[in-house]
């Protein structure tokens, strides 16, 4: 190999009416990602192409792209992995388009709100002024540790067949994190986010095609969490789930750290 | 409007893969057709109760619209298609079976760390997935035998 094609999808609101594939020819060197491609191409051949990317090692979850039409992270994706010199690189699906590869993750992100993503603590003066440590076994992390694993690059989303057919639909990635939490013992939100799940637009809408757990970059396996959230919703429902005992604390003989304080929102 | 479009940072082109999303399951792996499918065989099969019982009204009509329609039915390809609908019920109620289990979190297995190269729970289980289609292919078989014979 050495040279490489890149078919780069083009779109500007307002000038183009519609997406379009641009052609680049471009040297090819080892080791090099998708991601490594698009920088070359804005930095050497045109620097108008927009993409997004900030950690380029699958931390961040911003360079989520459709390559050779299978959703993936640029800075996660070897070219050479692609085994071929013909790589077609197009913005995710099922996300609006801000221009060339960017998607907007704006309906992502709202969806993953509404499913309240944090721990909901039963004593809230525990929760903001630790005094212990909260004691977990092994066996109680591993039953949600995987799937806090996801960095929210909306792959899942855009592998979804019913993301696609329907904008509302929750989705993987805000499913998945509704069982995250549920099943984390420090939770004790379960009931007010299997209501969230529970809607028409919610976790029914799941026909486990299993295309979000192939897609997914950081092997979170959102449709495993989903069935499991499904069970844990049907047992809830007919009365059938164990009764939770809320998670004991460790009081650790060492004097913690004072807390921190939190710094202003750069962003508001 | 096209300068407010332009200069909004709102985007405009919803992309969203709509119909060909679900039909088309491209370069994902066998649960995706699966998925494809069981949703095709399932409208088929509801299509098929529909003219079945459609067909069964031509007695309303008396004996000669009855045999006339049974004539259509016992051709050739009136044949073909009840074996399709046979075979497509099996793998239907099959595939439906391993579908109720899945979606209930059984034959899954527990999470797990993800280390790489991940392989997730439908992957690590689909020997099951395998032994249920070829369940599907013979009892197919099984039914095309008794059709001919
Ligand atoms: C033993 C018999 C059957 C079983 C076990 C079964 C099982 C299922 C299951 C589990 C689903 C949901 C699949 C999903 O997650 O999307 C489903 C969907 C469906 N079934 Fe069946 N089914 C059976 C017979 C039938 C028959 C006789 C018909 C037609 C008259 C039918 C029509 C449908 C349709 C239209 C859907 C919706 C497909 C979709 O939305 O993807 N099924 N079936
Ligand atoms: S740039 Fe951060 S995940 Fe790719």
């Amino acid at each position: 190999m050495q040279e490489l094609t890149f078919k780069v999808q083009r779109y500007t609101p307002g000038q183009d009416k519609e997406p379009y594939l641009q052609e680049f020819t471009i040297p090819f060197t080892e080791g090099m990602t998708v991601l490594d491609g698009l920088i070359y191409i804005k930095e050497k051949v045109d620097n108008t192409l927009s993409f997004r990317s900030s950690c380029r090692m699958g931390i961040c979850g911003s360079c989520g792209v459709l390559v050779n039409n299978f959703p993936m992270l640029a800075c996660h994706t070897p070219v050479e992995e692609l085994k071929t010199d013909r790589i077609e690189v197009k913005s995710l699906p099922n996300f609006p388009i801000i221009r060339d590869l960017v998607a907007s993750l704006d309906l992502l992100f709202e969806k993953h709100k509404s499913i309240k993503p944090y721990i909901i603590s039963s004593d809230i003066r525990e929760a903001e002024e630790p005094t212990a440590e909260y004691v977990q076994s092994r066996e109680e992390l591993e039953s949600y540790v995987q799937f806090a694993y996801c960095v929210k690059c909306g792959l899942c989303m855009a592998a979804c067949p019913t993301v696609a057919t329907d904008a509302l639909f929750l989705g993987p990635q805000p499913l998945g994190q509704v069982y995250r939490y549920c099943t984390d013992r420090r939770d004790m939100g379960a009931k007010e986010r299997f209501h969230e799940a529970d809607s028409p637009h919610g976790v029914w809408l799941c026909h486990l095609a299993g295309a979000c757990s192939e897609a997914c970059p950081k092997g979170v396996d959102p449709a495993l969490a989903i069935q499991l959230l499904k069970r844990a919703m049907v047992f809830d429902s007919m009365r059938l789930a164990k009764k939770r005992q809320p998670v004991t604390l460790a009081h650790l003989p060492v004097e913690s750290k004072p807390k921190i304080e939190v710094p202003e929102f750069t962003v508001k | 409007m096209e300068t407010e479009v332009a200069s909004s940072e709102k985007p405009h082109l919803p992309n969203r893969l709509g119909v060909k999303g679900w039909v088309w399951a491209g370069r994902y792996t066998l649960e995706r057709y699966l998925y494809t499918l069981h949703r095709l065989t399932g409208l088929g099969l509801l299509l098929y109760v529909a003219l079945h019982l459609g067909a069964n009204g031509f007695r309303l009509g008396g004996e000669e619209s009855w045999t006339s329609a049974i004539d259509f039915l016992t051709n050739p390809f009136g044949r073909v298609v009840e074996y399709l609908v046979m075979a497509a019920f099996a793998f239907h109620a099959l595939n439906g079976g391993r579908l109720i289990l899945q979606h209930l979190g059984y034959t899954l297995g527990k999470p797990k760390p993800p280390i790489y190269p991940y392989v997730d729970s439908m992957r690590r289980r689909r020997p099951l997935t395998w032994v249920m289609l070829a369940v599907i292919v013979a009892l197919a078989i099984y039914i095309l035998v008794e059709f001919v014979t």
